[in-house]
């Protein structure tokens, strides 16, 4: 089992997702973040005061998946969130030791 | 806590000790005095005045359209009465500036600051509230609008009003003919104490963010004695020393239709003094402090914009045609500032900021105060010009070069627009629309017709500045000092970083 953890620019996110659900993948978890990488903030000007505001809002997607689906899940999620800009983000790919459905105590691959 | 709550007390045991001694000099007053002030027209000797009913069909007549033109009815030897016309506006106007601290400068001000910070500016506007309208029944309006020490201590009669008004003796629904025929007394006392209380709490934007609320309102106990109210009277009392309209004798017949001095310069540059005995917010320069809701900001200058239009139009204390140019110029202007500020942005900053058109919007109010009644449109819309511009510059390039931190700006907007303000109405004086102006009676005397037609009402603009501004900075520096020794300006830097929200009030403004 692997996570996948995706960060995509936060106007990506629906399709993203139709793109997921297209090859059966219907769960996954969405946060709002914060961060930057190479891509520049902006800057912000009140009158007289001018601040860089550096972290940018992404979103963070999160999804555990066998071993099997990983690869197209990847292929999907790139395709989807590329604007071929500086600030696409990045997918992370992490393994994942167990899974417990809580409903039903099921483990493993089965609770994915 | 232990201070905290000493100096509560201390607070408590001025005011009360301030009721009596009014009490006492009022009721002194009673026994050895004349009843009532004399109306301005007292000069020329009239029969005792008879009831509406019982006068003749043409003084009827000449009274109702004495009421109808808002000019002097005593020739028609009918008593005296308010005016429903003119007192509907009146009642208006006052709960419109009101509207401008409660809740317009409460938002503008509370959406610039971090939201940490936002109650502490609502508290700010609501006990400034509640304070001065104490302060105002008991003795403000008497010390302005007065002229009891005029007779008694002649001296100082150009400096403060009197005392025959304390705890609002006979301010009743009969006018006040000092200061309009029509409206009730009543009505204009409420309508005035709304501009005591706005005018203080626009110092507390230069000092957002880092001045404990006991602090606060302790200084503003002392500053309304010892700044608004002898500067109200000098600009607005019937015997003020620059009360060029109003005042026959005025030693500098100086012009200031709704404020330009009493409320934005004499703030503004209190508020300057203040946040340099203050010092900076922790962290000034070095973190960002954005505005935390520019949309609360964008509501409140909305509603200071049309609040104003009873401060302006309002001051002429009359539904008439004076008031008529007053809420024309005042549109004009605010629109021209909005238009200005934005677009010097646009051109410098590379984009035009909401808060640029709101900052513009109240320049531009700001400036054309004291020349609402005075001007033409033509004169409203160089005002215009001149608030989208100056106001910037020292918003955007002084405090930076100075680093002064004037949190909101207030010296920036008020103290530097109304300035502007103050020697504008001097430059663009139109006497067409204001009859006042040119009146035999009062500018004919104190010289105010003179220098208008001499084109150098400008130099008496200048003195009454030089004057506003001597008095706020001395007596801000000394009344700062003596609250700064006592109980304390400052939090902790750590209080501070929490927010006076918490702090301050024990509760925060958002919890989500």
């Amino acid at each position: 089992m692997k996570k996948i953890e995706a960060i995509i620019k936060p106007f990506k996110l629906e399709e993203v997702k139709d793109a997921l659900s297209e090859i059966g993948i219907e769960g996954m978890t969405v946060t709002e973040v914060k961060g930057f990488g190479r891509q520049k903030g902006h800057t912000e000007i009140y009158r007289g005061s001018e601040y860089t505001v550096d972290f940018l809002p992404k979103i963070k997607l999160e999804i555990v998946l066998s071993d099997n689906a990983v690869e197209e899940a990847i292929r999907v999620i790139s395709e989807a969130a590329r604007t071929g800009k500086i600030g696409d983000g990045k997918i992370f790919v992490l393994p994942v030791e167990n899974v417990l459905r809580i409903r039903t105590s099921e483990t493993g691959e089965a609770a994915v | 806590m232990m201070k905290k709550t000493t100096s509560v007390i201390r607070l408590l045991a001025a005011v009360a000790s301030l009721a009596m001694l009014g009490a006492v000099t009022s009721t002194l007053h009673a026994d050895t005095n004349a009843p009532a002030a004399a109306p301005a027209a007292a000069a020329t000797p009239a029969p005792t005045p008879v009831p509406f009913a019982s006068a003749s069909l043409s003084n009827q007549i000449a009274f109702l359209e004495a009421a109808h033109s808002n000019s002097d009815p005593t020739s028609t030897g009918i008593a005296n009465e308010s005016d429903p016309g003119h007192n509907a506006w009146m009642m208006v106007s006052a709960a419109f500036v009101l509207m401008m601290t409660l809740p317009g400068l409460a938002l503008f001000y509370g959406g610039l600051v971090r939201s940490k910070n936002v109650l502490s500016i609502i508290a700010m506007c609501f006990g400034i509230t509640a304070l001065v309208s104490v302060i105002w029944w008991a003795v403000g309006y008497s010390l302005v609008f007065g002229t009891s020490f005029n007779t008694t201590i002649p001296v100082i009669g150009p400096f403060i009003g009197g005392n025959e008004y304390f705890f609002f003796k006979g301010v009743d629904s009969m006018p006040n003919t000092n200061y309009a025929f029509w409206v009730s007394q009543n009505v204009f006392s409420i309508f005035q104490l709304t501009f005591a209380i706005i005018t203080p709490a626009l110092i507390f934007g230069a000092t957002a963010e880092r001045l404990k609320f006991g602090a606060l309102m302790a200084f503003v106990f002392g500053w309304m004695f010892l700044v608004y109210f002898p500067l109200a009277h000098m600009v607005w009392g019937s015997t003020g020393l620059m009360n060029g309209v109003w005042n026959a004798s005025a030693k500098i017949p100086a012009i200031d239709f709704a404020g330009g001095t009493v409320v934005h310069m004499s703030s503004g540059w209190t508020a300057l003094i203040l946040c340099l005995i203050l010092g900076k917010r922790v962290g000034h320069g070095k973190e960002p402090m954005p505005p935390h809701s520019l949309v609360l900001t964008f509501i409140g200058t909305a509603l200071l914009w049309v609040g104003w239009y009873g401060f302006n139009a309002g001051s002429a204390v009359a539904a008439d045609v004076v008031a008529a140019n007053a809420f024309t110029t005042t549109t004009l202007a605010t629109a021209v500032g909005a238009f200005t500020w934005p677009l010097v942005e646009w051109i410098f900053k590379g984009k035009p900021s909401v808060l640029g058109f709101c900052s513009g919007a109240v320049a531009g109010l700001v400036v054309i105060t004291p020349a609402c009644g005075f001007v033409d449109s033509t004169g409203a819309v160089i005002i215009g010009v001149v608030a989208g511009v100056v106001p910037y510059i020292f918003c955007t390039i002084i405090k930076n070069i100075f680093k002064y931190d004037d949190a909101l700006d207030t010296f920036g907007v008020h103290g530097v627009g109304g300035t502007c303000g103050a020697l504008l109405t001097g430059i663009l004086v139109n006497p067409a629309v204001n009859s006042n102006l040119t009146a035999d009676a009062v500018a004919g005397k104190n010289g105010l017709k003179a220098a208008i037609a001499s084109h150098s009402l400008v130099v008496a603009q200048a003195e009454a500045a030089v004057i506003t501004i001597a008095l706020a900075v001395v007596m801000t520096t000394i009344l700062a000092f003596l609250v700064k020794f006592t109980i304390g300006l400052r939090p902790s830097i750590e209080a501070e970083h929490q927010g006076l929200d918490i702090l301050d009030h024990g509760e925060e403004g958002y919890n989500h």
